[in-house]
């Protein structure tokens, strides 16, 4: 068996004269959680939807588990769970009925399948809803069952089509911890357009925009890749002026500026300070105010965010990198 | 085979966890009643001749109102995805939809034995025509489920496909209705393309192989194309 899971090549859909996705290229290994990241419409669902085999690319290909997507399409949806974009779900079955369908379709039977059933209700916590109707049931107690039911066969590869988009925070942070826990053992890739979830759940991060992939790398990575990390410290005022601290902080040995913020509260001054290189200024910042009789309220360090790098790349600017 | 009774297993089960199938049902046998017994006492015959000619008619109607669904409503909500994307080609998820509704159909034929039952009770009823009058409405009743099917493949909305299957089984049925306006050339054939000229034959006691292959590929082509058209997806 290889060790990637989902291999795509020049992936290219056309809807028309729309194009989806254009030329996307990018792999995901063994025990991976990655996280497809974008805008509304730049082609994740495409790209998910063409490896489920739900449709077919008009150019390039894809394998899953080692399985091509025009040749072998059954081997691939047998490796495959999905979890579909807003879980569309028989709302007339009950919860029970609906995964004993899933099972069976998955070839499961007799008490293989009651046993796989017993630990997907127990992994998702489905144990309470279990008889009642999906038509009833809450949107997260929804989503863990599209959940189970990508999980019933114990696929080698999970695709999960924006798992936590319109779940209240709780059950956000519960859905994001079950697929940690999934992740463990499986390779998932999962798309969100919240960049939070990705730094939680997700290894490595796949942005992409316009139909094509504008960055392959971890979420740290891709911080870091952004720019210098800047402090920014809180103290009390007292009776200095902005020129004394600035003095103070300016005798920091790796501090390329400092400079006073707007925005503080009454009594209090904002300064934010930013490196020469990368370090980290937070024990000389602390020295500094300690020497000088200063007060310090807070210190806190601010690195470019991920949703820079997003709003970048993904703003037209990013066709170039 | 497992995976197309797997589905036409719950299709057949999901008929029962909402309103279609009970009002298709009532509809059926409560217009059969009316028809049926309104004229049944002017003949005077104890047979069942009259209830055939008349289900034909009202399934015609009705079955399209039970098909509309299978796949229209599956595209609309978003579950056909998560159908299709599971191990199973296409051919696999038709043959299950139709076995689902075909299994419902024959719950309904059984609950129309009521009446030959309750005719047999009147008079000394000949069970040979009744029997083969069965195999034509089973017949019939499976060309227009595979009609409607393949009508609910081509939207997704419920309605066009209620309208679209109706329309089309209206025209086959009807077809041998105006043959006395047609030149006998164009007659015979348009006669020999109508649902109802094989039907009564069977209706009568007559089961033809022609008669029975007749209906066996207007449902195997009508389920071809209800394939293309969830195919077709694939590459649009």
């Amino acid at each position: 068996m290889t060790d990637v899971m989902i291999d795509a090549r020049d992936l290219t859909k056309h809807y028309g004269p729309v194009t989806a996705l254009k030329n996307a290229s990018f792999q995901v290994n063994r025990g991976e959680v990655v996280g497809f990241l974008g805008p509304n419409g730049a082609g994740k669902t495409t790209a998910m939807k063409i490896l489920t085999c739900f449709i077919a690319p008009s150019g390039g290909t894809a394998s899953v588990g080692g399985a091509d997507i025009f040749d072998d399409t059954i081997a691939v949806r047998e490796a495959i769970g999905y979890l579909p974009e807003s879980t569309p779900l028989y709302t007339e079955m009950l919860v029970l009925e609906y995964l004993e369908f899933a099972g069976k379709m998955r070839g499961l039977s007799g008490s293989g399948l009651q046993a796989r059933l017993r630990r997907v209700v127990e992994e998702t916590s489905l144990g309470d809803v279990i008889g009642k109707s999906i038509g009833e049931l809450s949107k997260g107690f929804r989503q863990r069952v599209g959940l189970a039911q990508a999980l019933i066969h114990e696929p080698p590869v999970l695709i999960l089509d924006e798992p936590m988009s319109g779940l209240d925070p709780n059950q956000a942070s519960e859905i994001r911890e079950l697929i940690r826990e999934i992740g463990r053992e499986r390779t998932v890739l999962l798309s969100t357009h919240n960049l939070a979830e990705v730094r939680v759940t997700c290894g490595r991060v796949l942005i992409i925009s316009q139909g094509e992939i504008v960055a392959d790398d971890t979420p740290d990575e891709l911080a870091a890749r952004a720019g210098k990390p800047r402090f920014v410290a809180t103290l009390r005022q007292n009776d200095h002026s902005a020129s004394d601290i600035r003095e103070a902080f300016s005798a920091i040995g790796d501090a390329q500026s400092v400079n006073e913020q707007a925005g503080a509260a009454a009594g209090e001054l904002v300064v934010e300070v930013v490196p020469k290189g990368n370090q980290d200024l937070r024990a000389d910042i602390f020295q500094a105010a300690v020497s000088a009789n200063l007060v310090l309220l807070g210190l806190e360090q601010r690195g470019e965010d991920l949703e820079d790098i997003f709003r970048e790349l993904t703003t037209g600017a990013g066709a170039s990198s | 085979m497992n995976h197309i009774l797997t589905i036409g297993g719950r299709q057949f089960r999901s008929y029962f966890n909402g309103p279609v199938a009970y009002i298709v049902i009532c509809i059926v046998m409560l217009t059969l009643g009316f028809f049926f017994w309104n004229t049944f006492f002017l003949f005077g015959r104890a047979s069942a001749r009259e209830m055939f000619r008349w289900l034909g008619l009202i399934l015609v109607f009705a079955l399209p109102a039970l098909t509309m669904g299978l796949l229209a409503e599956e595209k609309r909500t978003g579950t056909i995805e998560l159908l299709i994307t599971m191990p199973v080609t296409e051919a696999q998820v038709i043959l299950g939809k139709f076995v689902g509704v075909l299994g419902l159909y024959a719950v309904l034929l059984v609950l129309t034995l009521a009446y030959p039952i309750s005719v047999s009770t009147l008079g000394n009823l000949d069970w040979g025509p009744v029997w083969s009058g069965y195999l034509g409405l089973f017949l019939q009743g499976s060309a227009v489920l595979a009609i409607g099917l393949m009508a609910s493949s081509w939207t997704s909305n419920q309605l066009i496909a209620l309208f679209v299957a109706m329309t089309l089984s209206v025209f086959f049925w009807v077809l041998d209705k105006f043959l006395a306006l047609l030149p006998t050339s164009a007659a015979s054939a348009l006669e020999w393309l109508s649902f109802d000229y094989h039907f009564q034959s069977m209706a009568r006691g007559v089961v033809d192989l022609r008669d029975v292959l007749f209906f066996l590929s207007v449902t195997a082509f009508a389920l071809a194309l209800a394939f293309r058209a969830l195919e077709s997806r694939r590459w649009s």
